[in-house]
């Protein structure tokens, strides 16, 4: 049986946080009933022009310098010439002769082995417009909202084999561009896009085999199912003596196959040349330096520093700060409370269980750290119980509720009245004979049940500690 | 050296630069072509060794714009001259996939 | 009113304005009617912007009799070439393709103009966008030269030149990428400027030839070209090309006074191809010059015969991707029947651009495509920095560079489209001056046998149009403007 190695590069798009587009001064924002984010420039009227966003510049050095980049200090624009429909001027400004960024690398960690996956170059480009098909009629409707968008573009090194190092490499760089605030990295939501070449050899050969190249890989998920997919059947067609066929495919994840996106009509010969309507880009030393030295902390400096800063165990520091909204949130928290295990463990258990419940992702965290702060005084202050607290934090999580007004208008404050408890205790012992006979007789686990059925009858309220002392003291 | 322009060549510029040309335009163009890359290739006899391409005339860099959104929604004046409309959309035949 | 107003210059008869010897509104309806006698005849025109313009024309008085209008071009009536976007007013690029475009924004050079006072009357023919050197590949048919109108105006500036030499406006803004304003005004006995890459805002210029194309303006003489130059340029944050010039006063250099200017003469332009009448007469401008004061000598530029073919690859290849716009989605023409996408692209560029657009664009695609990129476009852009080297060389030497505008004087209608090339080698001149960016200006400087008008092109270093403009006024005051016959048949 041949073995089979499988060579993966990764083409990475990332639309950056602006609030223009690349070149002209329409906002980037989302959403938008269709063309009312336009103007003569990003449709492509005749006589406009374009002019450049100081602030793409800036990302795109930051993410090349933080991915050890160097940076093509003279760099310019190019055109790529093409007809589409979302192109407005078919033709897409670019850069192939001198991208912005070029030979860094990211290291990656694959189960304790590290691996560093280099990257090619990363260069800046305008994203174009959406097309959405109308059944009705027939047709194609074109949106030009998003054209002229930026992105930057990250071209790996064929240096991944397999999808968990794919994986691993997508969430490193996602999470590096997302702690710069360069981008917030949906995929869902198509603010990164990974197209990935694929090609597969026999383990030891000389050369690398033909690639292809997968396209509408929405989700991780889709993207280790397409590098499956995509590794069986070219190694398939290998096997049955044909050969694979550059091009481009298209991934089905539903079907879970892909088809080429061939067209005869599409001659992919782009025909670049430099930009004649700008003017090229110098990078100074200084201007180098000044947006290194504005890289805020990435994520294993971070993750270092709550362990030694917090005393926060490695493992929790890692999942905080996997998501830099989570990580932003607790050091937020802790500035205002103070208590760096506290809210480390509501972020680690209930934050991140409500996160799964309701599918979303740590980005869309929406809850303020004051209000979080809160939460954790009076727990701390005990006016509320941890039972109480939870329900309390839902809230927080959901609609950002302040705690303090909440307890307060829900009437939700621990019971601390040694009366009030001890009267409600007597009630449930004698509405309870068996539990307490069960107790007498050495089932521990009965006292459990009682406390129980107090706290339910005290609808949560009770403070558990004295429920537990006065039942004991009771029975 | 003559340059002799094919059907094929002619096809291929025609898909790049979305033309169709009718039978006769495409002899007519075949020929002007020729005609025309003959008179550029004299270029070939001037020795351009060692020099560097200029694409941009003056030694003007770094024109930048600030990122502050200054343009509203123009949607009415954008699809004004649209030839097929529908719901602010341009409406174009229906693309592949 | 005894003065025929349309036979004044741009200038004088902006003093008569300011005088309030004429109203606004008398002049617009004195270059109305110079349209409506001869324009049917000369094809100047495709938009006359009648009713507007007389609109404008009262607005435009109001302002200057209230004293927020006091330059000297305010009332002053101008045409456009049709390249240029006027906001709700038809901008064809002389094509089938544009024939219903109305843009949504006003080009800022003519906004400039505007904000001056110029009321403008309507948008002159050209060349389908810009490409020919006779106006004769418009869609709406050729534009006649006034001064015989069995011959070519020039292009692709041709109605603009032709216009101004016929008195249908007091002056006009061209544009020129190869020569296609100063040809045309060779050709028209008027006098045209190209300035210095980057002085006037491309923004609202249908593009051509990015890198190349500049807006100039086209009018009766040298003070006309000064005054309309310092209005229209300006620095434009929408043009990311636009230079910020140290000085915009083009209006400093009008003084007769070439003692000591240097002026050089390339021997490679007096060659073979050279019309013997049109030499004579550029060396006789040049004695006239010397006589002034000025020290003239010939010497080697060199790289001539290279620079048509540098430009035809840069500018063609510019051109194919900037047309590729015109597609029928967004605006402009769209073919009627079709089957598909790619069949609606095809079909709507097919029909919609003429033969020597389609032409350019096949050429430019080509000479762009894969394995031909670096043996053309880069050849030619290496190719562009040589003969900028050999004008940089030049002008250490010399203030100004003097020669002819165009080897011959007009050609017969209908005798130049059958041989592009030939056609082509007609730019001989001019071309470089735009492949160097720099400025240049052609004065008639004489008419050969047939009565055809010749021109004189002085170029400058770059960013020194007060060069030029000195020599050409200098020049201009020993030949008095000689204004074609359909002019003076209307005094």
């Amino acid at each position: 049986m041949k073995q089979y190695e499988t060579v993966i590069g990764l083409e990475v798009h990332v639309e950056l946080a602006t609030k223009t587009k690349i070149f002209c001064s329409c906002s980037t924002a989302f959403g938008g009933s269709p063309n009312t984010h336009t103007c003569p420039v990003c449709t492509g009227m005749p006589g406009s022009l374009p002019v450049l966003n100081k602030q793409v510049v800036e990302y795109a050095m930051a993410v090349g310098l933080a991915t050890n980049c160097t940076i093509t200090q003279n760099c310019k624009f190019d055109r790529k010439n093409y007809f589409y429909p979302d192109n407005p001027q078919n033709y897409q400004i670019s850069q192939l002769y001198f991208p912005i960024c070029r030979d860094g690398g990211i290291e990656i960690d694959v189960n304790g082995t590290k691996k560093t996956i280099r990257i090619h170059e990363i260069h800046m480009e305008e994203d174009a417009g959406k097309l959405m098909h109308d059944e009705w009629e027939d047709c194609s409707l074109v949106d030009f909202n998003r054209s002229g968008v930026p992105l930057i573009e990250i071209v790996s090194e064929p240096d991944m084999r397999s999808s968990d190092e794919v994986i691993t490499y997508l969430e490193k760089l996602r999470l590096i561009i997302q702690y710069l605030g360069a981008s917030d990295c949906k995929l869902q939501e198509g603010s990164m896009r990974a197209d990935v070449n694929l090609s597969v050899n026999e383990v030891g050969a000389s050369e690398f085999g033909t690639r292809t190249e997968m396209k509408n890989l929405n989700s991780f998920k889709a993207i280790a199912r397409a590098i499956q997919g995509e590794r069986a059947r070219q190694i398939e067609l290998i096997e049955d003596g044909k050969t694979v066929t550059q091009e481009t495919r298209r991934w089905d994840d539903n079907k879970e196959y892909s088809y080429a996106m061939r067209s005869k009509e599409d001659a992919q010969d782009y025909r670049y040349f430099p930009e004649p309507d700008l003017v090229p880009i110098v990078i100074s030393d200084e201007w180098m330096a000044k947006v290194k030295t504005e890289q805020p902390e990435l994520r294993d400096e971070k993750r270092y520093r709550y362990k030694t800063e917090y005393d926060i165990p490695e493992y929790d520091a890692d999942i905080i700060t996997s998501s830099k909204k989570m990580a932003d949130i607790f050091e937020a928290t802790v500035a205002i409370c103070k208590q760096p295990k506290k809210v480390s463990n509501w972020l680690m258990v209930e934050t991140m269980r409500l996160i799964k419940e309701k599918e979303i992702e740590p980005e869309d965290i929406s809850f303020s750290p004051q209000n979080l702060a809160k939460l954790i005084q009076l727990v701390e202050a005990g006016t509320i119980n941890g039972g109480v607290a939870k329900e309390v934090f839902e809230q927080i999580f959901t609609n950002n509720i302040d705690p303090e007004k909440y307890v307060k208008e829900k009437g939700l404050n621990q019971v601390n009245d040694e009366g009030a408890l001890r009267a409600t205790i007597e009630q449930i012992i004698s509405e309870n004979p068996q539990s307490v006979e069960d107790y007498k007789n050495g089932k521990d686990k009965a006292i459990g049940f009682l406390v129980g059925q107090t706290m339910k009858a005290m609808k949560g309220k009770a403070n558990p500690g004295m429920v537990n002392q006065l039942l004991k003291e009771l029975l | 050296m003559a340059n002799i322009i094919t059907d094929e060549t002619i096809e291929y510029v025609g898909i790049l630069a979305k033309l169709d040309l009718s039978a006769q335009e495409k002899e007519q163009a075949k020929k002007d072509m020729a005609n025309m890359l003959d008179y550029i290739d004299t270029l070939s006899a001037l020795d351009t060794e060692g020099v560097e391409p200029m694409s941009h005339v003056f030694p003007v860099n770094n024109v930048f714009r600030e990122d502050v959104v200054t343009n509203g929604d123009d949607r009415e004046n954008i699809i004004l001259n649209a030839p097929k409309v529908k719901d602010g959309s341009f409406m174009v035949p229906k693309t592949v996939q | 009113m005894t003065v025929n107003l349309m036979s004044l210059t741009a200038v004088e008869l902006g003093k008569k304005i300011k005088a309030k010897e004429v109203t606004v509104v008398e002049a617009t309806k004195a270059a109305l009617a110079q349209i409506k006698a001869n324009d049917k005849e000369l094809n100047c025109f495709v938009t006359v912007n009648e009713e507007a313009a007389l609109i404008r024309a009262e607005e435009v008085q109001k302002r200057i009799d209230d004293g927020t209008l006091t330059g000297p071009l305010a009332g002053v009536p101008v045409a456009i070439k049709d390249n240029m976007c006027t906001k709700g007013i038809l901008t064809t690029c002389s094509s089938k393709i544009l024939g219903n475009f109305k843009p949504i924004y006003t080009a800022e050079a003519v906004i400039n103009l505007e904000n001056a006072g110029a009321v403008i009357i309507g948008k002159t023919n050209m060349d389908e966008f810009a490409m020919g050197s006779t106006t004769e590949t418009s869609i709406f048919g050729a534009t006649k030269n006034p001064w015989n109108t069995a011959h070519v105006p020039g292009g692709s500036s041709g109605g603009s030149a032709a216009a101004v030499a016929a008195e249908e406006c007091s002056c006009a803004l061209g544009s020129d990428t190869g020569g296609s304003i100063r040809q045309p005004s060779s050709f028209c006995g008027v006098t045209g400027m190209k300035p210095t890459y980057g002085t006037i805002s491309r923004y609202g210029l249908i593009a051509y030839g990015s890198s190349l194309d500049q807006i100039g303006p086209i009018a009766k003489d040298v003070t006309d070209c000064a005054t309309i130059l310092e209005i229209i340029a300006s620095y434009d944050t929408k043009d990311s090309t636009s230079v910020k010039r140290e000085e915009y006063d083009f209006t400093s250099a009008l003084v007769d006074d070439v003692k000591g200017l240097k002026i050089g003469i390339p021997r490679d332009y007096l060659t073979k191809g050279l019309d013997p009448e049109v030499k004579t007469s550029i060396l006789n401008a040049a004695k006239a010059l010397e006589a002034k004061g000025a020290i003239v000598e010939e010497f080697d530029l060199s790289l001539v015969q290279y620079a048509i073919p540098a430009y035809y690859i840069i500018a063609s290849a510019e051109a194919s991707s900037n047309l590729a716009r015109f597609d029928g989605v967004k605006f402009g023409f769209r073919a009627k029947d079709f089957d598909g996408l790619h069949s609606m692209y095809k079909k709507t560029r097919s029909q919609g651009f003429g033969a020597e657009v389609k032409r350019r664009i096949m050429l430019g695609s080509f000479v762009l495509s894969s394995g031909y990129y670096d043996a053309y476009y880069i050849k030619a852009l290496k190719t562009k920095a040589l003969i900028k080297k050999a004008f940089d060389k030049a002008f250490e030497k010399y203030d100004v560079i003097l020669g002819p505008t165009a080897p011959t004087t007009a050609p017969k209608l209908g005798e130049s489209l059958s041989d592009p090339i030939k056609m082509y080698l007609g730019d001989i001149y001019t071309i470089s001056v735009n492949l160097a960016g720099l400025p240049g200006i052609s004065v008639p400087c004489g008419n050969d046998s047939k009565g055809l008008p010749i021109g004189l092109q002085l170029i400058g270093d770059c960013f020194q149009e007060k060069n030029i403009i000195k020599a050409a006024y200098a020049f201009e005051q020993t030949k008095k403007y000689d204004r074609c016959n359909i002019a003076k048949s209307r005094d």
